[in-house]
């Protein structure tokens, strides 16, 4: 019974716990942003009264129940805190070096092929298949994706090779994991081991010594009419590949399939419980094999933005380097959702961005850096602050009686 | 409210799908014919990618074979100077299976608590870094000590590290797959930053190298086939070899073995006959570490002396543990023979192998292309070896109501 004559009532949107806390962790990124560039507060006092209200958000939500997020503002205010309080003793010089506008361009940039990767982890592991498998599709796309941009003559052919490449290792992945019900780690580790050889192989065979030969069509960008010279939104946002902002389009894309349609509840049904989906109905087999190879297509386009993408097209053997797993990670620690996944891929996009810039500060700091979304996502498993769930059915093949 | 008894049924209790049972018919079934299957299917779709690109996967093979220096012991009488290729390739590949030996006992140990063991890669560079930094440091001691500090200290170290996932896996019940894989990168990270430029482990000599100390003459474990200078087989053979009797030992007649086992096969039943699941599998987790660290050990103290922010990143011989496991069956013996076989794939596709026969670029992706495939055909053997099993006890069964009637 809202009475909408009392603005302050306790039920009113912006003052439940979950509100505060979500305004409490976007106070607490405040606290660090006022402290670098454009804004560049000097003075100390700024990051700790804004980090100090962000932490005070985040305790009033957690003692009223809202203790993930809660927790997550406290956490977000103390550390918005701390680096915005360094930020000020830093020398402005070092500042505009390392949070340059661009710095938000380069987030993007790290984040999108985890955010693909993320994504398609998140189709599978919804509906009932683990898939650790994405390091080696997302190889695989990235591989084939160069491959089909040089021999095709265009990006689009390479982003259909590359799709077809991960697809088929999506569906040898699914086969296995369905059909034959082998264990699904040891078989998405076969995956990865079997796309470092064959990727390997072929780009040795195919190119020999010599690289990806200059000049391969590579993916656009979007130059944004309007923002691309505005002052600092021109470098930060105006001027992305076409593929980050297809990344950004899936995530609430893949929200309202997954959470708003027949399709997703389909989806999510064999993830949670696939007798009950059986027995409406529900060809439990059909949606896995579907949503695995979805995943695999969806790494492969990440893998694929490596190479000839951000990478300008180019290959190396073993291109991923681990952004597979590091996706995985953004998945766990988003809780197998969209949203939560694509928070986390810009976090830890940003943290390898931030990596490549702190060498101004240390050398040897910034790459102790990059070990952060690890640790973040240990954290996130062992349930410290609030405990990643996966779908009930993750992992156990199914049986039709 | 009424429900069918079947509908109450969890997915994870039906037999069917539950991996243990089929792992227990695998560990039953036993013998070499289905290994040997595996690895013969493997190379051979290795050989028919081989075929389609244009070369001779004969010719292919042969060269990593005569590169692993496996064609020496056909040379009768064997001569066992190193000097000659096939009798430094041989050690060499020795060399190799000495660390596989024991990153594959990492992934098996826990695998027969029903783990998966992802971490080996990680343990073994904790490990590894534990052992470079006793090498480096202590340099004033004896030799067997020295040795014995380094090796005792990785191994404790890779205990320590795998055993965090076994912590969470028995407090919070984080799987230990996702927590094995984050330590790995994190050990593969702190060990880039610990060896890398202004790292607290980079070596004092040369400010500009991203590499690690070289550890002082004392804390080189003896060569006893080939020379010290060029990579020969050191004492750390015997100690991988002693650890495979250790491992079977340890499972097959001790107390906690038995335990081991008991979890693996059902951790409720296990649970149900007073055995304490939640330490059994910090226990499992931090024994399988210790096999790793010791690998880490072995190849710090034994031949790599030092290691670089790039030798970091390019190790992959933890990862390799998991095919030799699996292969392995995860038994001791099984282990091992799979090890001499990735320690020789390993070697001979890569620096053993005459690049005028088959490209070294090439082997050494085949090698990866192989590994892929018998971890693949053993997730799929596993499943073959149920239906096997489970049409003998519907026969067994139908025999016997044969007779009853």
């Amino acid at each position: 019974m809202t009475n909408h004559a009392q603005p302050l009532n306790e039920t009113h949107w912006a003052l439940r716990p979950k509100a505060i806390a979500v305004a409490g962790s976007i106070l607490g990124l405040a606290a660090f942003w006022s402290a670098i560039p454009p804004f560049t507060a000097r003075s100390p006092l700024v990051p700790i009264l804004i980090g100090v209200l962000a932490i005070a958000a985040g305790l009033w939500a957690v003692t009223r129940g809202s203790r993930r997020l809660g927790w997550g503002a406290i956490a977000s205010g103390v550390i918005g805190l701390g680096l915005g309080y360094m930020s000020t003793r830093s020398s402005s010089g070092n500042l505009h070096v390392v949070f340059a506008a661009d710095l938000i361009a380069q987030v993007f940039v790290f984040a999108t092929p985890l955010t693909f990767g993320a994504l398609g982890g998140m189709i599978s592991e919804r509906s009932g298949v683990v898939n650790v498998g994405l390091e080696g599709m997302m190889l695989m796309g990235a591989f084939w994706g160069v491959y089909g941009a040089d021999k095709g003559g265009s990006w689009a052919v390479g982003v259909l090779v590359a799709m077809l490449a991960g697809g088929l290792f999506a569906l040898i992945h699914a086969y296995w994991s369905i059909h034959l019900r082998a264990n699904q780690i040891i078989s998405g580790m076969a995956i990865n081991f079997l796309a470092l050889g064959v990727t390997g192989y072929f780009f040795e065979q195919l190119y020999g010594n010599q690289n990806i030969p200059a000049g391969v069509s590579t993916i656009p960008n979007v130059a944004i009419p309007g923002i691309d010279h505005m002052a600092y939104l021109g470098p930060a946002i105006g001027d992305l590949s076409l593929l980050i902002w297809v990344g950004i389009i899936f995530v609430p894309l893949s929200y309202f399939i997954l959470f708003k349609t027949p399709i997703g509840l389909r989806v999510r049904a064999c993830g949670e419980h696939p007798r009950a989906a059986d027995t409406v109905g529900i060809n439990v087999y059909a949606v896995r094999y579907a949503a695995v190879i979805v995943s695999g297509m969806l790494a492969a386009l990440g893998g694929a933005y490596l190479s000839i993408g951000f990478g300008g097209g180019s290959f190396t053997e073993n291109m991923t380097e681990g952004r597979g797993f590091i996706a995985l990670a953004a998945m766990i620690f988003g809780n197998w959702r969209p949203f939560g996944a694509w928070g986390a891929a810009l976090l830890f996009g940003f943290s390898t961005a931030l990596a490549f810039r702190l060498p101004v500060y240390s050398s040897s700091a910034a790459t102790l850096f990059q070990a952060l979304p690890y640790v973040l996502t240990l954290i996130a498993v062992a349930g410290v602050i609030g405990r990643s769930v996966p779908p009930k059915a993750d992992g156990q093949p199914y049986v039709k009686q | 409210m009424s429900q069918s008894p079947t509908a109450n049924v969890p997915p994870e209790q039906e037999p069917s799908s539950d991996f243990v049972v089929r792992l227990g018919a695998a560990q039953r079934a036993g013998g070499l014919v289905v290994p040997v299957l595996t690895a013969v299917l493997a190379f051979l779709a290795g050989g028919v990618i081989v075929a389609a690109t244009g070369h001779n996967p004969l010719t292919a093979y042969r060269g990593i074979w005569d590169g692993a220096g496996f064609n020496w012991l056909f040379h009768i009488p064997w001569d066992t100077n190193t000097i000659h290729l096939d009798a430094f390739n041989l050690s060499q590949t020795l060399l190799t299976a000495t660390t596989l030996i024991l990153t594959g006992l990492a992934v098996a140990f826990p695998f027969r608590c029903g783990l998966f063991n992802i971490g080996g890669q990680g343990q073994y560079l904790v490990g590894l870094i534990v052992a470079n930094w006793v090498g480096v440091s202590f340099a004033s001691w004896p030799t067997l000590p020295h040795v014995l500090l380094g090796i005792g200290a990785a191994a404790f170290a890779g205990a320590a590290w795998a055993g965090i996932a076994g912590f969470l896996k028995a407090t919070t019940g984080a799987h230990e797959v996702i927590s094995t894989i984050m330590l790995n990168w994190i050990a593969i990270w702190g060990g880039q930053y610990l060896f890398g430029q202004g790292g607290p482990l980079q070596n004092t000599y040369n400010p500009a190298a991203p590499e690690s100390g070289t550890i002082a003459q004392s804390a080189h474990i003896p060569v006893f086939w080939g020379s010290s200078v060029l990579q020969g087989l050191d004492y750390g053979f015997f100690v991988a070899l002693a650890t495979l009797v250790v491992f079977w030992l340890i499972l097959n007649r001790t107390t906690l073995g038995y335990e081991v086992r008991a979890v693996g096969f059902n951790p409720d039943a296990a649970a149900y006959g007073g055995i304490n699941v939640r330490r059994k599998y910090i226990q499992a987790m931090a024994i399988s570490g210790a096999f790793a660290g010791l690998a880490g050990a072995l190849d710090m103290l034994g031949y790599l002396f030092q290691f670089g922010v790039l030798d970091v990143q390019a190790s992959e011989i933890g990862f390799l543990g998991i095919a030799v496991a699996l292969l392995g069956r995860n038994t001791a013996v099984g282990t091992g023979i799979a090890a001499f076989l990735f320690g020789g794939l390993l070697y001979g596709t890569t620096r053993g192998l005459n690049p005028n026969v088959f490209d070294p670029s090439l082997a050494g992706n085949l090698t990866s292309m192989i590994q892929g495939l018998i971890v693949l055909f053993v997730g799929a053997d596993l499943f073959i070896l149920y239906i096997w099993s489970a049409r003998r006890k519907v026969r067994l069964r139908r025999r016997a109501e044969a007779a009853a009637t």
